[in-house]
Formats: structure tokens, C-alpha cells, sequence
């Protein structure tokens, strides 16, 4: 058992990066924690959480977060609609109707979704589903919440199947059997046993797909046509939280207001975030159970 | 019966047609993608660097940026990723700070990305003063990249039988000697895939390098870690938005060798995954 020095070393990295990913989180929290009680030393909170104007470069600056916020949860609002219903059919059909070599191909062309950049996304949006909604809808713009709505639970979609397909694929065999037995065809026993038994699960997929939805940055800066008021409908161009910060980062001056205010922006995104994966987990535990 | 037999048979199809609604897009998304970019390719449109505000010539810089890119992400992010997960498998023992850690990789995996792009920018550029470098953008892509590979690498060591650790430990291996040399070996899979994962996600990834690596146009390539770089996703942003008349051609070609570059990342994974299963000896 006589340990050689080398092994003290690795030992000692392994501990400290175990440690080091708590650190990670505290970083990030701190740093924009830092970062935004600059802004609420000058601006105060209560005006940035209520404030109903984003004007960062008037005369003076007002930075109200509300018509971002609302922003953000039109177009996920948008995208829940739209990618919760088709991502869980598509996950009972791939889990219990389809046959296994279909199953391969779907669950194959669900990780290619998964893996495409967002900005390619973000490219399409530009290039084809923008000027193509406004045509078919007669829109002043493509470039609007809708735009932003459809990629953005397109995007959503690989997370919520997979995560709903691996639920009601771990639905123990016996609960089947035992519908089959008492005379349920497949669809009954999928929509009244399986479905109900698998819900955590379910509901975590569901909440980690509107975690993923809320933070993306690309596609919503590339298609929702930036707009920093609050909307009013979901066909006007609107801007999100993610958007601004990585738009406006760009052209302010370190240390100034409106650089802080970003960080504001960005610590109400990490709040938003945490507290959706937070419910996720306890949905995905409880789900292993 | 019939009626539910019926109902069973509609049902059925209105699953199949959601599914239809969910995979046709992710073709025809491929296929356009395909068919547009593949014509404008050319061996010069990969091999030279773009001229006239980047409305000709090619995107080498832009790739080299992104191949240095994944390999500074891996450089950091693979040891501490995997010595991590070797700490929550092997070392910790189940109490309150080992589910701090394992909260935190969750929280990790949750965070947005542009938020990961704003903690880069104030603590590697600014507060370490690394400046908008290759450097900066690695460590906050890195970052961004550890759950991942934590969680693939923690999967990959947990299916490693206990047994294995118990013969080593009575044969008076040390702690660490079981791990070298009777866990690790049959966990490299599941690193491997889930790591190549990751790097293709980051390879992709666009709002961690706005403000931390990412240049508007840099035709030369850089001289050392410090340098700023072009890299794909970004560029593809910024000639998609930010460059009037840009042709569609270029920016379908460029889109194209994006996909091209993360599929070929996602093919390597699942090739491993796939070798290494056929040797699977338990």
C-alpha cells in the first residue's frame, strides 16, 4: 500500500478539479453578480427589474429589462406551442409504434438536428423561412417573433424527444403486459399507462428543451429582427435577452453603464436558467426512481 | 372493440404524421444546405482567404481558426474534465458537497451560451488580461464544453463492473493503480465518444467567441496563442447579417463546410463507439 509521490500529485488533481467545476458556477455567478451591482450602485434595481424602456444610448439611459424579458417569453411561448406537442407524439410514435429499423433511422435524424449549428440555423431563418413566412402571410417583416419561434422549437426538439423517448422507453415491461392482458389495444395502454407513468420524465425533457430555447443566441439575434420594444404581437420584430447582450456588447466602452447593464441582462438570464434546470433535475430524479 | 381498434389506427397516424412534421424539416434543411453550398465549393474557396470584404475568395483562416479552436478547447478542457468525473466516480463519497458538485455540472450544462461569452469576456480577456485571443476563446469554450465530458466520462467509468476495482484493490493495488490500469483502459470509449461530442458542439458554437477570440476578417493566420482568429460559425453570422450584397453562394458554401466539419466530428464518435463495442470483451 506504499504510495509513491506521483501518485499524491494525481491524486491531488483529480480532488481539485472536482472542486473546480463548484468553482466554475460560484465564478460565474460572481463575476456577474460584480459586474451588475455596478449598475445597481448607479440605477436602481427596482427600475431595471419594472422598467418598461431599453434605451441604452439616450440621454439620460433607461435600461428597463421588461421589454427584453417579454421578448424572450413571446418567442418561447412561441416555440413551446409548437415544438411540445410535436416532440412528444414524435417520442410515443419513435418508443412505441414505430418498428426497430424505422426507430434507427428517426432516432439517427433527430441527433443530425441535434448537432446542427445554431447559426446555420440562424442562416436558414434569413435566407428562406424569413422572406418566405412574410410572402405567405403578407408580413411587413419576415424578420419577427414567428421566425424565431419555429427555429427555435425546431432546435428545442431533439432535446424533448430524446429525453421523453428514454422515459417511456424505462416504463417497466409488466405495465404493458398487464394492460394487454386486461384486453387494452396498444394505443390504450400507450396513452393511459405508459404516457401517465413516464410523465417526470417527460416534464424534464420538456423544461430542459425551454432551458435550451431561452439561452439561444444566434438564431434569435439572426431572425427576430432586433427590436427592443415590448411587443405587442409575436409578427413584430422584437429582441430577446440573449440577443441584446450579444449584440450590444460589441459597441459599449468596458466599465461604462451600459456595459454593466449587459451583465444585469446576463445575471437575470443565469437566474432564469438555474432555476429551469434546478426543476428539471428534481423531475429527472424523481423520474429514475 | 372496434371502435377502440379504430381509435387505435387514428391515433397511430396522428403520431406518425407529427413525426413526419418533425423529420421532413431536418431533411430538407440538410438537402438545401447540401445542394446550394456543394456547387459554389471550390478547392480554392477552401484553400485561399477571402478578398473584397469577403464577398470573394475563400474562408481558410476561418477553418484554421476553427480546428485551433477545437484543439485548445481540448487541451483544456479534456484533463480537467476527465480527472473530474474520475473524482466523482472513484473518490467522493456520497454526501452533501458530492451532490454540490454534481448540481453544479448540471447547472454547468444549463447556462446559456452567451452568458458563458460575457464570464469569458470580464475574467480571461479583462480581470486576466489575456486580451481577445485564442487563448481567451479555448478557456471559455472549454468551460462551456465540461459537462459534457464529465457526464460521458462518468457514464463510461460507472459501466466499468465493480468487480474489476475489487480484484485489483485485493491483489494491494493502490487506489490510483486500479484506476490506471484496471478502469480507465475500458472507460477510453466513452470518453472518446462523448468528447468528440463535445468539441463538435464547441466547434459549432458562435456566442462564446463573439467577444472572446472571434475576428470580423483577418486574412493572415495567427502567430501565437495571444493572436485573434476568423472561425466559421462566426463568420457565417457575420456574412449572413453584417455584409451587404453579400452572394448566397458564399455563405451556402460556407454553412456547407460548417455541417461538413461538425458531421464529420459526430461520425467519428459514432465510429469509435461502434469499433469499440465489437471489442467489448464482458
Amino acid at each position: 500500500m506504499h504510495k509513491r509521490i506521483s501518485e499524491y500529485v494525481i491524486e491531488g488533481c483529480i480532488r481539485l478539479s472536482g472542486f473546480a467545476v463548484i468553482g466554475f458556477v460560484f465564478l460565474i455567478f460572481l463575476f456577474l453578480l460584480k459586474d451588475s451591482l455596478s449598475l445597481f450602485g448607479i440605477y436602481p434595481v427596482k427600475e431595471f427589474l419594472s422598467g418598461l424602456h431599453w434605451l441604452p444610448i439616450s440621454e439620460p439611459p433607461k435600461f428597463g429589462v421588461i421589454p427584453l424579458l417579454l421578448g424572450s417569453l413571446y418567442v418561447t411561448f412561441g416555440a413551446i406551442i409548437i415544438c411540445v406537442p410535436l416532440g412528444v407524439a414524435s417520442a410515443m410514435f419513435i418508443a412505441e409504434v414505430a418498428p426497430r429499423a424505422l426507430k434507427h433511422v428517426l432516432k439517427s435524424l433527430v441527433e443530425i438536428l441535434a448537432a446542427i449549428p445554431s447559426v446555420v440555423l440562424g442562416f436558414i431563418g434569413i435566407i428562406w423561412l424569413g422572406p418566405f413566412l412574410k410572402n405567405s402571410f403578407h408580413l411587413t417583416t419576415g424578420m419577427c417573433g414567428l421566425t424565431g419561434s419555429l427555429l427555435l422549437a425546431f432546435m428545442a426538439l431533439p432535446t424533448i424527444i430524446s429525453i421523453s423517448e428514454d422515459a417511456l422507453a424505462g416504463v417497466p415491461k409488466s405495465f404493458k403486459e398487464a394492460a394487454y392482458g386486461l384486453g387494452a389495444t396498444r394505443w390504450q395502454a400507450l396513452w393511459r399507462i405508459i404516457l401517465p407513468s413516464a410523465s417526470s420524465g417527460i416534464i424534464a425533457g420538456v423544461m430542459l428543451g425551454v432551458g435550451r430555447v431561452i439561452g439561444e443566441t444566434m438564431v434569435v439575434m439572426m431572425v427576430t429582427g432586433n427590436s427592443p420594444i415590448i411587443p405587442i404581437s409575436i409578427l413584430q420584430p422584437l429582441r430577446t435577452l440573449t440577443a441584446t447582450i450579444a449584440g450590444e456588447m460589441g459597441e459599449t466602452v468596458s466599465g461604462s453603464d451600459h456595459y454593466f447593464a449587459l451583465f444585469a441582462v446576463g445575471l437575470v438570464l443565469f437566474v432564469i436558467t438555474f432555476v429551469i434546470n434546478f426543476l428539471a433535475e428534481i423531475f429527472l430524479r424523481k423520474a429514475r426512481r | 372493440m372496434s371502435t377502440a381498434r379504430g381509435r387505435e389506427k387514428a391515433a397511430f397516424i396522428i403520431l406518425g404524421f407529427a413525426t413526419l412534421l418533425v423529420v421532413l424539416p431536418i431533411i430538407l434543411t440538410i438537402v438545401y444546405i447540401i445542394k446550394n453550398g456543394f456547387s459554389a465549393i471550390s478547392w480554392g474557396f477552401i484553400t485561399q482567404s477571402p478578398r473584397n470584404g469577403m464577398r470573394e475568395g475563400g474562408i481558410f483562416p476561418a477553418i484554421v481558426g476553427t480546428i485551433i479552436l477545437i484543439i485548445g478547447t481540448m487541451v483544456f478542457s479534456l484533463p480537467l474534465g476527465i480527472l473530474s468525473a474520475i473524482y466523482l466516480v472513484e473518490y467522493a463519497r456520497d454526501n452533501a458537497f458530492t451532490r454540490l458538485i454534481k448540481l453544479s455540472v448540471v447547472n454547468l450544462s444549463g447556462i446559456p451560451s452567451i452568458v458563458y461569452g460575457l464570464f469569458g469576456f470580464t475574467l480571461f480577456v479583462l480581470f486576466l488580461k489575456l486580451g481577445t485571443s485564442i487563448l481567451a476563446g479555448a478557456l471559455t469554450l472549454s468551460i462551456m464544453s465540461l459537462p459534457v465530458i464529465i457526464t460521458a466520462t462518468k457514464e463510461a467509468l460507472e459501466a466499468v463492473p465493480y468487480s474489476f476495482r475489487e480484484i485489483s484493490f485485493s491483489l494491494g493495488a493502490t487506489r490510483w493503480q486500479t484506476i490506471r490500469y484496471c478502469v480507465l483502459p475500458y472507460a477510453v470509449p466513452g470518453i472518446l465518444t462523448g468528447t468528440v461530442l463535445s468539441l463538435s458542439r464547441a466547434a459549432g458554437e458562435t456566442a462564446p467567441i463573439l467577444f472572446t477570440v472571434a475576428a470580423f476578417y483577418l486574412p493572415r493566420l495567427p502567430r501565437s496563442v495571444f493572436d485573434q482568429v476568423m472561425a466559421l460559425p462566426y463568420h457565417l453570422y457575420v456574412i449572413s447579417t453584417q455584409v451587404p450584397n453579400m452572394p448566397a453562394g458564399i455563405s451556402f458554401a460556407t454553412a456547407f463546410v460548417l455541417i461538413a466539419l461538425v458531421f464529420l466530428m459526430n461520425l467519428v464518435s459514432i465510429l469509435l463507439r461502434a469499433h469499440y463495442r465489437k471489442k467489448k470483451q464482458w
